[in-house]
């Protein structure tokens, strides 16, 4: 069985963005990118099973500029053993992300689809859904466990949901979405780099997957939220109610 | 073992015939043991301009307690000092289950001005000689240039030597030095004094911008670089020559214990090894006592000074790109040697400092909140109101010059860029010295690996080029001022216009750093105005500016020698100067007042401060896990 494994370069998690002048978006240049965490905890979740012996590829795929091939790379070192870089020059949202792993999906034949939840930077938690839709594959989302039954075609997941914890069986081939508590990712060590430099990366293109990429959502303007404001002591319960009512408006 | 012999010889005669190669593969079989060779040589590093040439270094794979013990053998291996708790027997327990080694030509340690510039310099002369030297660059930072922060103006004596295209290659070196202002700042008033500086010819830069065009370069040219790894230890063979270091362990937690993902570290040899990680470099540090470097030219100690920096986006009205100002006076007092800086980047960025040295006597002395204050300054202020801070961060720097440089060379290897020292003073620049001590090291190492030449020669080199008449002819411009504002201020003048180092006489530094501190109780407090959140902030605002990070569930990287120094001697005698001179805040007194230490490692900037001026030099800086500290980019 193949795994395919959806990652995303995004802005480090530790570092402080801010929103550029004309409002466009958030300022990336010059700044310290990486795998998108739940990507991390994806892929550390798709070599477990490799390495349990219920996989026999692991294939990490990132959609995005040339830059990627860094993100892909750190995958490769940390076990995965081919990469698939699909170059695009403007980042898309996630209907066309999933639209292009759907295609990638026809292409690869993978018995599961891991992807993190959600991306660190747009927070949206739609892609995995999305593909599954499209691909009208079963979806177990927000995974901390997993188990995998081969011979039955079967994955036994654990979902992260609000009320607790909700155990799904999903028929493979499938698409899960990981959170995370799944597990704990390895560190991509110096020999793992070294070798893999020489495992491939394919380059495709957009043509080549025959995605249109028309997007019906445009960003319109992106601001910081509003500075917030210091607190007011107030000096008795009439006072409170009168801000409340006349000031704040919510009473 | 038969088979693996079969292999190497089948692919070293696909080699060029090449003698070195050749022996080099002859060299490794012998430590291996049968059982436990999984070994394969790999294709080298994925650098585009080069054919897929058969590796000239492979990794052996030991998994079994006894073939680690046997492959090195000398005792010492497991650990060089003698500061080691508890966390640090169970890292050589670990060592024992299997650590890799990787071997190189030639291994640097820190991706910096210095080291890169010897890569490069290493990969030109093999090109030239038509030979290849394997060139590996580690460095603790996430990326390269993630722990580099300067002033910066640029002297690109170096860099015309090192790479004498670089204004047809993109180059981050965009904005000339414009001006050079000078003031005597007092609490109001600025006063303009002639400026001592002479920049024409020079660039305003982000250091870390150049650092990382430095590293794309290198790796063109076919060196390995590992950001994300720590050189934690150095390794030692039988006879006491450094074959190289051993990389931190990865996923140890907090109390000792392994994580889930615990990857022990790797061994990186050299036969040659250079050390470039910059001011107060830890395992610099550990090989200039070791092999008692100083001693052996009659070096004074090192003095250094801490600068804490920020990068502000202001108003286009009020940005001059290429205008350089430099203050003395305010907020320091005479006593207290340092300045600030101001230099007018490209894209409506201004780099602004405070540099600080360590000297200072007064223990309630807070580097930080000088800083703070001088922000308010009626000068500084107009340029910064209505603009952002981009970025902070914090870094200590050499100030002992020509005095204080040890020897360079050591069995195994040398020390390049500021882990040695070679910053000029007076000029405040010491980027294009620490290059050029990285290009005379790779020549000197190009010598040794492929002439038999000896390592001396860099030692030698150093002392025939232009660094060494620099630093010599700057040399008693800092020591003057052990003597007060005023007359330091007039011995620079001297020197300036007249005397131009050309003296008979050396002076010489005054006391160590660490010791020069006073009792707090001869001393007065000083009291810092509360930030105002528009010019100046508190720590925690600027660290999260620094992108700052380290993985918390690991050992504190700052170890204590002793525990208890800091509660009986620290805190009564000299009022905790580590919890005002930190940046970072990483020393912090217990919330109840007591004289009790925490450490919040998380924080550290990696400046080395700490390592510097504590009173008793009870704080030892070690690397934490690679990757975490700053994350620079503009700086």
């Amino acid at each position: 069985m193949k795994i395919l494994v959806a990652v995303k370069r995004v802005v480090d998690y530790a570092v402080k963005i801010r929103v550029k002048p004309d409002k466009t978006g958030v300022d990336t240049q010059n700044v310290k990118m990486s795998m998108n965490p739940f990507c991390e905890i994806a892929l550390e979740e798709a070599l477990r099973i490799k390495e349990a012996g219920f996989a026999k590829e692991v294939v990490a795929v990132s959609i995005g500029p040339s830059q990627c091939v860094d993100t892909l790379r750190t995958g490769l070192a940390m076990g995965a053993d081919r990469g698939i870089h699909v170059e695009a020059n403007s980042s898309f949202l996630p209907l066309t992300i999933a639209k292009i792993l759907r295609s990638l999906a026809e292409v690869e034949n993978p018995g599961l689809i891991f992807l993190g939840k959600q991306a660190i930077d747009d927070d949206c938690n739609q892609t995995g859904q999305m593909v599954a839709a499209l691909l009208g594959w079963p979806q177990a989302t927000f995974a901390s466990k997993v188990v995998l039954d081969n011979d039955k075609h079967v994955a036994t997941v654990d979902r992260e949901v609000d009320g607790g914890l909700e155990t799904l069986s999903v028929d493979l081939p499938a698409v899960i979405t990981t959170d995370l508590r799944l597990n704990q990712p390895r560190y991509a060590t110096l020999p793992n780099i070294m070798k893999a430099k020489s495992k491939p990366i394919k380059k495709m293109t957009l043509e080549d997957l025959k995605v249109d990429i028309k997007s019906d959502i445009e960003i319109v303007e992106v601001t910081e939220p509003p500075k917030r404001k210091s607190g007011v002591i107030v000096s008795s319960v009439d006072e409170l109610i009168d801000k409340l009512k006349n000031e704040a408006h919510v009473v | 073992m038969h088979k693996l012999l079969v292999k190497l010889s089948s692919s070293s005669s696909s080699f060029s015939s090449n003698p070195l190669r050749h022996s080099k593969n002859q060299r490794f079989i012998l430590p291996l043991l049968p059982s436990s060779i999984t070994s394969n040589p790999f294709t080298a590093s994925g650098s585009p301009p080069r054919p897929s040439i058969p590796a000239n270094r492979f990794i052996s794979r030991f998994g079994y307690p006894c073939s680690a013990d046997l492959f090195r053998k000398s005792p010492t291996l497991c650990s060089n000092s003698t500061t080691f708790g508890v966390i640090w027997s169970s890292r050589c327990i670990s060592s024992e289950a299997g650590r890799e080694s990787i071997e190189y030509d030639v291994l640097i340690v820190g991706a910096g001005p210095a080291g890169l510039s010897a890569a490069i310099r290493l990969k030109q002369l093999c090109q030239q000689n038509n030979i290849d030297l394997s060139v590996c660059v580690v460095e603790k930072g996430a990326e390269v240039g993630a722990h580099i922060i300067s002033g910066n103006v640029f002297e690109p004596l170096a860099l015309d030597e090192l790479l004498p295209h670089w204004r047809q290659q993109q180059a981050p070196i965009e904005i000339p030095a414009s001006s050079d202002k000078f003031w005597f700042l007092t609490k109001d008033r600025a006063i303009s004094l002639p400026s001592p500086f002479d920049n024409k010819g020079n660039y305003v830069i982000s250091l870390s911008q150049l650092v990382r065009w430095l590293g794309g370069k290198a790796e063109e040219l076919g060196t390995e670089i590992y950001p994300g790894f720590s050189a934690s230890e150095v390794l030692y063979d039988a006879s006491d020559k450094v074959v190289g270091i051993a990389t931190r362990d990865m996923g140890i937690s907090k109390d000792g214990s392994k994580k889930e993902n615990f990857q022990p570290g790797v061994d990186i040899k050299g036969r040659v090894t250079l050390f470039a990680e910059g001011c107060r470099g830890s395992l610099s540090e550990k090989i200039i006592k070791k092999y008692k470097l100083r001693e052996e030219v009659n070096a004074q100690h090192q003095t250094y000074a801490l600068g804490i920096k920020e990068v502000w986006e202001i108003d286009e009205s009020k940005h001059n790109p290429g205008e350089v100002v430099h203050t003395l006076g305010w907020p320091l007092d005479p006593k207290t040697y340092g300045g600030s800086f101001l230099y007018h980047m490209n894209d409506r960025q201004i780099a602004l400092g405070l540099v600080v040295a360590l000297n200072y006597k007064n223990p309630f002395l807070n580097p930080y909140e000088e800083f703070q204050k001088l922000k308010h300054h009626p000068a500084i202020k107009r340029v910064l109101e209505g603009g952002t801070v981009l970025q902070y961060g914090a870094r200590t720097l050499n100030e002992g010059g020509f005095q204080s440089i040890p020897y360079p060379v050591f069995p195994g290897g040398a020390i390049i860029g500021c882990s040695a020292g070679f910053l000029n003073v007076p000029k405040i620049k010491g980027t294009h010295t620490a290059m050029k001590s990285g290009m005379l090291a790779a020549e000197a190492a190009f010598g040794a690996l492929h002439e038999g030449l000896n390592m001396n020669t860099y030692w030698d080199n150093l002392r025939d080029s232009w660094v060494w008449k620099e630093l010599y002819a700057a040399r008693n411009y800092r020591p003057a001022f052990e003597y007060g504002l005023l007359p330091g201020l007039a011995v620079s003048a001297m020197e300036h216009y007249v005397l131009k180092g050309k003296v008979p006489f050396t002076l010489k530094h005054g006391k160590a750093d660490h010791e020069a501190t006073d009792l707090a109780r001869k001393c007065t407090p000083i009291e810092y105005p509360k930030p105002d959140g528009v010019l100046s902030f508190d720590v925690p605002t600027s660290l999260y500016r620094s992108n700052t990070n380290h993985d918390h569930d690991q050992p504190s990287h700052l170890r204590l020698k002793d525990p208890k120094i800091p509660e009986k001697l620290n805190f009564p005698e000299y009022a905790a100067p580590e919890s005002r001179y930190c940046p970072a805040r990483v020393y912090v007194e217990d919330e109840e007042g007591k004289p009790k230490l925490q450490i919040n490692a998380q924080n550290c900037l990696h400046c080395k401060a700490c390592d510097i001026k504590d009173p008793k030099q009870n704080i030892e800086w070690t690397v934490p896990e690679g990757g975490g500290g700053p994350a620079y980019s503009l700086m």
